[in-house]
């Protein structure tokens, strides 16, 4: 996994509350066996029109925000269907972070399992961060991980919350299998007194 | 003397293997695990690239059904290549790792969420993870389920545990007697209207209260199922006698004295007296109606009685926008009564409500009668058992002479994922789970409701009260 320290670069906004993940990554997208071609789907309906070509108006086809790092979003982003395709083509495009004021539990997860950042602000600090980042010449932000906070163009820096298990895991690039299995002889040791008193098991 | 804890509690504490942190994350061992063709396959591959083996593979059973057809006779060819290249990965999967298939033809096949309970796998005090948001369905059961991601779904195939970090609890207490034609759908769209799409997230549900005991087993799936929709990551009711009498007939249910030590344990899953949960919600049903969604998010609903909402009269920007998008795209007029709200087309299935219980519901309505002209209905039973079943008390044919297609099952038009798509601008009542936007195919407009509604709306062609409806026949 790609591990996450400093990253700067432009920010989108894209500000609609409950944006599925089926608006995500809609559903032709999701009948291969790989993660490839994900980048094509990513908020397929919005992002093109009928005849094919980009629409003009969705955020990511503005040339501020055409190489965005970062989409800030609105209340309840990712929820919906569990289909981590919604990250990986995030992942895909060249989102490294999310920043909202909330996120979907199953989608937040899955962010966080691909190396996406998503960052939790107050609803008075997202609406400032919206602000400065909707105009083309401020739209660059820069997010710090080991500090834990967002410096925006106007030159406000904004500190975020994260749990450190999830931080340390992010910074290091950490694989979660591989450091589950370390503890391999544990889970056998509780498997076992557990099927023993659950039977039925 | 331990303190009172809520069922979550005691489900998350008997399934921690160690503490990871101060902050609630555990590890979490877990009991079952349901997979399907189109969240595993990327899992299977991180195995393969890794050399890695399944921990359990008895603790998985994987069941064909998001992208397979549901055509009225049954075939194993899959409708699209890519759909075909999923089945054939899966199969080739479960054989290399050893996990137990029901494919496209077996007779216990259908959404995993109907096959999983009605064969015993899951049962009270097991904690259940899946690649589908709707694991939540087992909470009907006492069992806790929740969804995951194929990341997930890796880690748990390679160590049958999560990292998991400890919910919130919010208990939802619903007190009153349902009135003739109301169903547990409608309770549980109320509850997120009421809430909210996003009212939940953080927390694990416990929904108590006379309304819920009163329900069948199957009826409180419909509530556990669609918890998700207003974000909790987990749906909770404490197992009781009918629960137990719905397990003990089950093909994987334990048997003998092995079923008598089980159930004595499974009488300990409630919460304690005087448990404290983090947030209380009540909800009282006495004078609820059948709800319809109006909108693009399952919270965007209203008693069937009602009007189409006016934007204009919320005050706050962010939820009135959603509000204008949402009537934009589903192409209505506020102030419009939505028994005005003609449709195109029925669907019975999913999940949420294709078990023989929903399908019984709707035989009584559609009895006799016929799908209006103009609309084309289609029943997908929850799995091929619900299906036989149906056939075999004489439903089937109920349906069939009212002019609803009776189809084989899958999750189907659900989501849309196989070859029943709906069309830009078709409009459909439906038994599903979300009205999202594109969710039934692109530009098609899904209005959520109770089976019974939507076998009312069939008939009628708009949509209707069921209980009118229920009167004239």
């Amino acid at each position: 996994m790609q591990p996450f320290d400093t990253v700067s670069g432009s920010a989108a906004p894209f500000l609609a509350s409950n944006i599925d993940t089926d608006v995500i990554m809609p559903k032709q997208f999701l009948k291969g066996i790989d993660r490839k071609g994900l980048d094509r789907g990513l908020f397929f309906d919005l992002r093109f029109l009928e005849s094919g070509g980009p629409n003009p108006d969705f955020i990511l086809n503005q040339p501020a925000w055409s190489d965005a790092a970062f989409l800030v979003v609105g209340p309840n982003f990712g929820c919906g269907s569990s289909r981590e395709h919604a990250v990986w083509g995030l992942k895909q495009v060249g989102i490294r972070a999310l920043i909202g004021t909330s996120f979907a539990g199953i989608f937040y997860d899955n962010c966080q399992r691909n190396g996406v950042l998503a960052i939790q602000v107050s609803e008075a600090q997202l609406e400032h961060i919206a602000g400065v980042i909707s105009v083309a010449e401020t739209a660059k932000i820069s997010v710090n991980l080991p500090l834990q906070e967002i410096r925006l163009a106007d030159g406000s820096v904004i500190a975020f919350e994260i749990d450190q298990l999830r931080k340390q895991s992010l910074l290091l690039g950490l694989d979660a299998i591989g450091t589950t299995l370390q503890r391999a002889e544990q889970i056998r040791r509780f498997e076992s007194r557990h099927l023993s008193e659950n039977p039925w098991l | 003397m331990n303190s009172p804890r809520t069922l979550y509690q005691k489900h998350i504490d008997s399934h921690t293997v160690c503490p990871l942190d101060d902050q609630g994350h555990v590890l979490l061992y877990i009991d079952r695990q349901v997979a399907n063709e189109y969240t595993s396959p990327q899992a299977f591959s991180g195995m393969r690239e890794a050399g890695r083996n399944v921990w359990r593979p008895s603790a998985t059973l994987a069941v064909v059904d998001h992208v397979n057809p549901t055509a009225p006779v049954r075939i194993a060819t899959m409708p699209d290549a890519g759909g075909a290249q999923q089945v054939s990965y899966f199969e080739e999967n479960c054989r290399d790792f050893g996990i137990e298939l029901f494919d496209v033809l077996d007779k216990r096949q259908g959404i995993e969420h109907v096959v999983a309970p009605e064969q015993g796998f899951i049962l009270p005090g097991m904690v259940v993870a899946a690649g589908d948001s709707h694991t939540t369905t087992y909470g009907a059961l006492g069992a806790f389920g929740f969804g995951i991601g194929t990341s997930e779904i890796e880690h748990l195939l390679a160590s049958q545990t999560l990292v998991y970090k400890r919910l919130k609890t919010l208990r939802v207490t619903v007190n009153g007697i349902l009135g003739t034609g109301v169903t547990s759908k409608d309770i549980i769209m109320a509850l997120i209207q009421k809430i909210g799409a996003s009212g939940a997230t953080g927390y694990a549900i416990e929904f108590a209260g006379p309304a819920i005991m009163d329900l069948s087993v199957e009826a409180r799936m419909t509530i556990c199922n669609m918890a998700v929709e207003a974000g909790a990551r987990g749906a909770f009711m404490a197992p009781d006698d009918k629960v137990f009498a719905y397990l003990q007939l089950k093909p994987r249910a334990p048997q003998g004295e092995l079923w008598e030590k089980a159930v004595a344990k499974w009488r300990a899953l409630h919460s304690d007296e005087g448990a404290l949960f983090d947030r209380e919600v009540t909800l009282d049903v006495n004078a609820l109606e059948p709800m319809v969604t109006w909108g693009t998010s399952p919270d965007q609903a209203t008693p069937v009685g009602g009007h189409v909402p006016d934007p204009a009269a919320q005050p706050d920007l962010i939820l009135r926008q959603g509000m204008q998008r949402a009537l934009d795209y589903m192409g209505l007029i506020p102030g419009m009564p939505l028994s005005d709200v003609v449709i195109s087309h029925a669907f019975i299935g999913s999940c949420t409500n294709a078990r023989i219980e929903d399908l019984r519901d709707v035989a009584r309505v559609v009895r006799g009668k016929r799908v209006a002209a103009h609309v084309r209905a289609m029943i997908v039973p929850g799995s091929t058992l619900v299906r036989n079943q149906a056939e075999e008390e004489g439903l089937a044919q109920i349906f069939l002479d009212a002019g609803f297609e009776w189809r084989q099952s899958g999750c189907s038009m659900c989501l849309a994922m196989n070859d029943d798509v709906l069309a830009p601008g078709d409009r459909c009542a439906s038994s599903t789970n979300r009205n999202f936007e594109g969710r039934q195919g692109a530009g098609a407009r899904t209005h959520l409701m109770s089976p019974a509604m939507v076998a009312a709306a069939a008939i009628t062609g708009h949509l209707t009260d069921v209980r009118s409806f229920a009167l004239e026949a």
